[in-house]
């Protein structure tokens, strides 16, 4: 009994002290990012570990008036949101009909989605970028949007999969007694019993979105550039500014960031998915 | 009305011929129950009445209308799952009410079926309630509610009392049964329990590999077994089944006598055995008899209770009008 109790209480406190710990190292790279976005470039260049400055609002005026911010982040808006709500619209069906009415191949199906997924980006970057000027939907929100959701969709399908395949099949069957098409049992059953696991399906593709860098810096240019191709554009020309860098990246992450905050319940609640049956 | 046909049904599952074609009329108001081992194809069977299985060939009948390609809903049927099967995020109210609106029917109309619904199943107190606040029992009196209220033209029920435990499913058993006489709505029932099926029905189907081996009213399937399995398959204690010499001076293969349907004596009798383990149930004795020479193990079912410890020996006499007769075929002699 002696080993239960001091075992429980060593779990008590070690656990909390290396999740806090663990935290804090992930944390703290975004704390440095925001800390140096309010310095001037001489301040953040210093070797030492500066913590007391004068903090400055230069880098964020330099940032929305220079840099066009606002453009890049509504394009970075527009490309997700349209992004996400593209990948849940296809996703949902296919998962759906994975999931309650699989054939033979599904297994495989799935399998080789995952598979897109291994595939070298840089494999088919080439062969896209002509594609695209080709089709004179190179620098679009359409490109954006679509391979967007073309790089999501294999994940969004898969988890997708995994939440419906917890409803039982039964719950699906019971609808179509009661009188409900494919339509309605997606509606009536399968989106409130899923609920969690689409809302968190739906927040986990918009960062993937958001933070997609290799190909929104490769497939635009001007008009449909989200702000992954601001951080990019700041990052080289005149030698590295790393306070305006800062400023760029922490106003790129700040708006995911918060949202992730903000859904966090939403978020596990989708992980620990499961508890209808 | 609810009379319901099967035309020659069959069903494969890639290769495998899961129900060879099949015909069955079921009549209207009718308890008719699919019994037999696991995977025999009953629930299939039963699931393909309610459409939510495709037939590979032949034809559904309800009330002589042809509804083979017709979707579940529109068949007229309501179902009760072994899992139950309600809509977790739903009350109890509007679980039972889902059916109706999805039919259109008004909310006046609703509520006064709920309510007489929730209370000839007792549920009044619990129609706030989600599903996950309620007890097995109550959830599938839920789900029976729920198929009620439909007023279908027959009720399909999917082994409804195998996740109840024992005193549950006596007590549920009786519920579905004063339901039907009240109704007098046709129920098709699945269970692999043949006391459950023995008790409640009117008629028995009993499959075995998506073969109907015969169908009857329960005391028919008790006193003329039409082949060995049946026979095997209903009653409990099982029926005796001995074959070789003692089958051969009856002019049969096998013949098979029912526990209830032997005598017993410590001096004196046509079989002598060994008691094995004896189990008493008050009201009857089931003694389990070894080293007869016939069979492994023999039952005798006798009425209150004897003398007999395990490894004394025993004498069995059949009741000679009683005993069963098969042949090579395992067909029942008449």
């Amino acid at each position: 009994m002696a080993i239960v109790a001091e075992t429980s209480k060593f779990s008590k406190f070690a656990w909390p002290i290396l999740a806090w710990g663990v935290a804090l190292i992930f944390f703290f790279p975004i704390f440095w990012m925001v800390l140096t976005s309010f310095k001037t470039d001489a301040d953040a260049v210093k070797p030492e570990f500066l913590l007391l400055f004068t903090p400055t609002l230069e880098n964020y005026a330099n940032m929305t008036d220079n840099y066009d911010y606002w453009r890049f982040a509504t394009n970075s808006v527009i490309t997700s949101v349209s992004a996400t709500l593209l990948t849940l619209i296809v996703g949902v069906p296919c998962a759906y009909a994975m999931a309650f009415d699989p054939s033979r191949g599904t297994k495989d199906i799935l399998m080789w989605m995952l598979s897109t997924k291994m595939l070298p980006a840089a494999a088919v970057l080439y062969p896209m970028i002509f594609l695209a000027k080709g089709l004179g939907i190179y620098d679009t929100h359409f490109l954006v949007i679509m391979v967007l959701c073309l790089i999501n969709l294999p994940i969004v399908i898969w988890m997708l999969f995994t939440y419906f395949k917890d409803i039982p099949k039964d719950i699906i069957e019971a609808g179509k007694m009661d009188g409900l098409n494919t339509w309605g049992e997606v509606r009536e059953i399968l989106i409130p019993l899923a609920w969690g696991g689409i809302a968190s399906t739906a927040l986990l593709a918009f960062i993937f979105c958001w933070n997609e860098a290799y190909w929104t810096v490769r497939l635009t240019t001007i008009d449909a550039a989200t702000l992954s191709k601001l951080i990019e554009g700041n990052r080289a020309p005149e030698g590295l500014f790393f306070g305006r860098l800062s400023a760029v990246s922490t106003a790129a992450v700040g708006p995911i960031v918060v949202l992730g905050w903000f859904c966090q319940k939403q978020l596990v609640q989708g992980l620990t998915f499961g508890a209808v049956k | 009305m609810g009379r319901i046909a099967l035309n020659k049904v069959k069903k494969v599952f890639g290769e495998v011929e899961v129900i060879p074609p099949l015909d069955l009329t079921i009549d209207d108001g009718e308890f008719v129950v699919f019994v037999g081992p696991s995977g025999c194809g009953k629930s299939t069977l039963l699931r393909m009445i309610a459409g939510l299985e495709d037939l590979t060939a032949g034809a559904i009948e309800i009330d002589d209308a042809d509804v083979t390609e017709v979707p579940p809903s529109k068949r007229g049927l309501a179902m009760v799952f072994q899992s139950y099967a309600l809509y977790p995020h739903m009350s109890v109210r509007k679980n039972i009410a889902f059916p109706m609106r999805m039919a259109g029917i008004d909310e006046a109309t609703q509520n006064a079926k709920i309510d007489a619904a929730a209370k000839s199943l007792n549920l009044t107190d619990y129609l706030d309630r989600k599903p996950g606040q309620l007890s097995g029992g109550q959830r599938q009196r839920v789900a029976i509610g729920r198929a009620i209220v439909r007023e279908p033209a027959a009720f399909l029920f999917d082994e409804p009392l195998s996740n109840l435990d024992a005193a549950l499913r006596v007590g549920m058993r009786l519920e579905i049964m004063e339901l039907h006489k009240k109704l007098e709505t046709t129920m098709i029932y699945v269970t692999h329990d043949q006391v459950e099926a023995m008790t409640m029905a009117d008629k028995i189907v009993v499959l075995q590999a998506g073969v109907i081996e015969q169908v009857g009213s329960p005391l028919e399937l008790y006193h003329t077994p039409r082949n060995k399995f049946v026979a095997g398959f209903i009653g409990s204690p099982k029926m005796n089944l001995i074959d070789g010499a003692e089958a051969m001076k009856h002019d049969a293969a096998t013949i098979g006598i029912r526990p209830e349907h032997i005598a017993v004596s410590k001096t004196e009798g046509t079989w002598k055995g060994r008691v094995g383990v004896a189990e008493h149930l008050g009201s009857d004795t089931f003694i389990h008899v070894h080293d007869t020479g016939l069979a492994d193990m023999m039952t005798v079912r006798i009425n209150g209770d004897i003398d007999a410890r395990h490894g004394d020996t025993i004498y069995l006499t059949p009741q000679a009008d009683q005993i069963h007769r098969f042949d090579a075929q395992e067909l029942r002699i008449a």
